[in-house]
């Protein structure tokens, strides 16, 4: 899915907001521009007040790359802190909770951010297994910094954990060869652990596509172990099936 | 039997505990903090433990389908290292103004000195100052003088009673607990503070108005499944199954909930699912704008 520019960003969150919850939002805009130190205390709140649904009514619960209610309240908050917004990012984000993290994550493509500032936000969410960040930090911010090694790594990470691939935007471009195979191995143990693969791999893997690793996953059908044959079938299925 | 265990510290127990725990009902629980079994030398230890109760923690109960939420507050026995204490009583805002953070505590007392008096008496006010309610721990020792002299500081801080649980109740403590307003809170251990069967003991005869139980399962021996202990031992002794889980779910949810901020379990049998408790969202994770 695209990101939303910041405009549209705050139409979207205006269209679902009750007047109690959008009254709550310019109070606190408000409130944080003008008091130094208020966006501490009033950044946990935003989701008791302006609700912590989906933005996009039509999302699926449990979608860990759709943008919620109050992720889209707290990005707004922390642009109109301007050139404030910086140096709070770090502390927000350390005393946050996950909803609070997540907020500035997805916050970061929408702040002018040095990346001495706005990365290690981003690697410190990678080395957790929560999903919902896992998601947040993959977004535009991380996309255009992340280098090949580490973005291997990260989507290596989002299959392991199960965030679907597919949400993250503008990953086509950002594929090498060495991910393409690094993937095809991950495919190749499940296989022979008889575990089912996550068909989301296969368009990223068919981008550059490793030739070894493919003949292994292949010889995987002739496997005298019933379980790894199932399994090397199921998987060769969904990258045929797509393809 | 839905089980909501207001008193448990996670933080010591294995993903057994976690599994056993919804296997045997608990839905809900309120995670207290508390010391870590030794006093710490920093307050980045502090920081550290109190992202653990929002952050990992959360997240490692909700893989059970467990919502768990937690009380915020500098504990006695560490109050006692002042210099310390004063960096955390500093600190303790930021945390309060958290999603599910549903009471200041545990605060109260250990040793009865001054400085747990001092930190006592300051996380009161901080209660009033964020609408919170407050879970005030009863010492080990000398239990019924530091249960008396609890009511008195919760009293004179001016905060409503009944926005209080004084927990840890025995025998001797609970009447002048109930006496004062305050909620009672009893802990349910394998030996020691009390048991399953002298709790219904004390229910069949004095009622389940303000009562709650709990297991406080921690780093000493404790059992997490005490609660629905209890509930096996009501069952056993006659009381009806509405009277059970008026202890152990409506009670919790009425105390916790002067928050504002319980999230409790979906209830697929909920006749309205985006209904509220007292502004308490009811809907997992999800109140539409």
């Amino acid at each position: 899915m695209t990101p939303l520019a910041h405009d549209e960003l705050a139409a979207a969150l205006d269209a679902r907001l009750d007047p109690a919850a959008r009254a709550w939002l310019a109070a606190a805009r408000h409130e944080t521009t003008t008091e130094v130190d208020a966006i501490a205390t009033i950044f946990p709140a935003v989701g008791r007040h302006v609700g912590r649904g989906t933005l996009d009514p039509a999302a699926e619960r449990g979608d860990v790359h759709a943008w919620t209610l109050d992720d889209a309240a707290r990005t707004l908050l922390l642009v109109a802190l301007g050139a404030r917004a910086a140096p709070e990012l770090a502390p927000l984000y350390r005393h946050g909770d996950a909803a609070e993290r997540r907020g500035v994550l997805r916050a970061l493509a929408y702040l002018q951010v040095e990346d001495g500032v706005g990365l290690p936000l981003i690697d410190d969410a990678l080395r957790t297994n929560d999903v919902r960040l896992i998601a947040a930090a993959l977004g535009p911010f991380a996309l255009g910094r992340l280098d090949d090694a580490a973005l291997a790594q990260a989507v290596l990470k989002c299959v392991f954990v199960g965030v679907p691939l597919g949400g993250l935007a503008g990953i086509e471009a950002r594929v090498t060869p060495e991910l393409c195979a690094m993937l095809a191995r991950f495919v190749h143990e499940r296989i022979a652990a008889g575990r089912s693969v996550p068909a989301d791999v296969w368009p990223l893997i068919d981008r550059h596509p490793p030739t070894t690793e493919l003949a292994a996953i292949e010889a995987e059908l002739t496997n005298p172990v019933g379980e790894r044959r199932q399994a090397a079938e199921a998987a060769l299925a969904a990258r045929a099936h797509r393809s | 039997m839905r089980i909501f265990d207001p008193h448990i510290h996670m933080t010591s127990r294995t993903t057994d505990d976690y599994e056993a725990m919804a296997a045997a009902g608990i839905e809900v629980i309120v995670e207290p903090a508390f010391w870590l079994g030794q006093p710490r030398t920093s307050i980045g230890s502090f920081v550290d433990y109190f992202d653990g109760l929002i952050g990992w923690e959360r997240f490692r109960a909700e893989q059970f389908g467990i919502w768990h939420h937690c009380t915020m507050g500098l504990n006695p026995k560490e109050a006692n290292d002042e210099p310390l204490a004063r960096e955390v009583l500093a600190l303790l805002p930021r945390y309060l103004a958290k999603d599910r953070v549903v009471a200041v505590g545990e605060i109260g007392f250990d040793s009865m000195t001054p400085a747990e008096e001092r930190a006592f008496v300051a996380q009161l006010e901080l209660a009033i100052e964020h609408d919170l309610p407050v879970l005030v721990h009863t010492p080990h020792r000398d239990k019924v003088a530091g249960t008396r002299r609890s009511i008195e500081l919760v009293l004179a801080s001016g905060i409503a009673p009944e926005r209080v649980v004084i927990d840890h109740n025995n025998e001797l403590t609970f009447e002048d607990v109930r006496a004062s307003g305050c909620w009672c809170g009893f802990t349910i251990y394998p030996d020691t503070k009390m048991d399953e069967h002298r709790l219904v003991r004390i229910v069949a005869e004095h009622g389940l108005d303000k009562m709650i139980v709990n297991s406080a399962a921690d780093w000493g021996r404790s059992d997490p499944l005490k609660v629905p202990k209890t509930v096996e031992a009501m069952r056993a002794a006659d009381f009806s199954e509405a009277d059970i889980e008026r202890l152990v779910w409506d009670n919790p949810i009425a105390f916790f909930g002067q928050s504002g901020r319980l999230e409790l379990v979906d209830d697929a049998a909920a006749p309205d699912p985006s209904s509220t408790f007292a502004g308490n969202s009811i809907l997992r994770g999800a109140r539409e704008g």
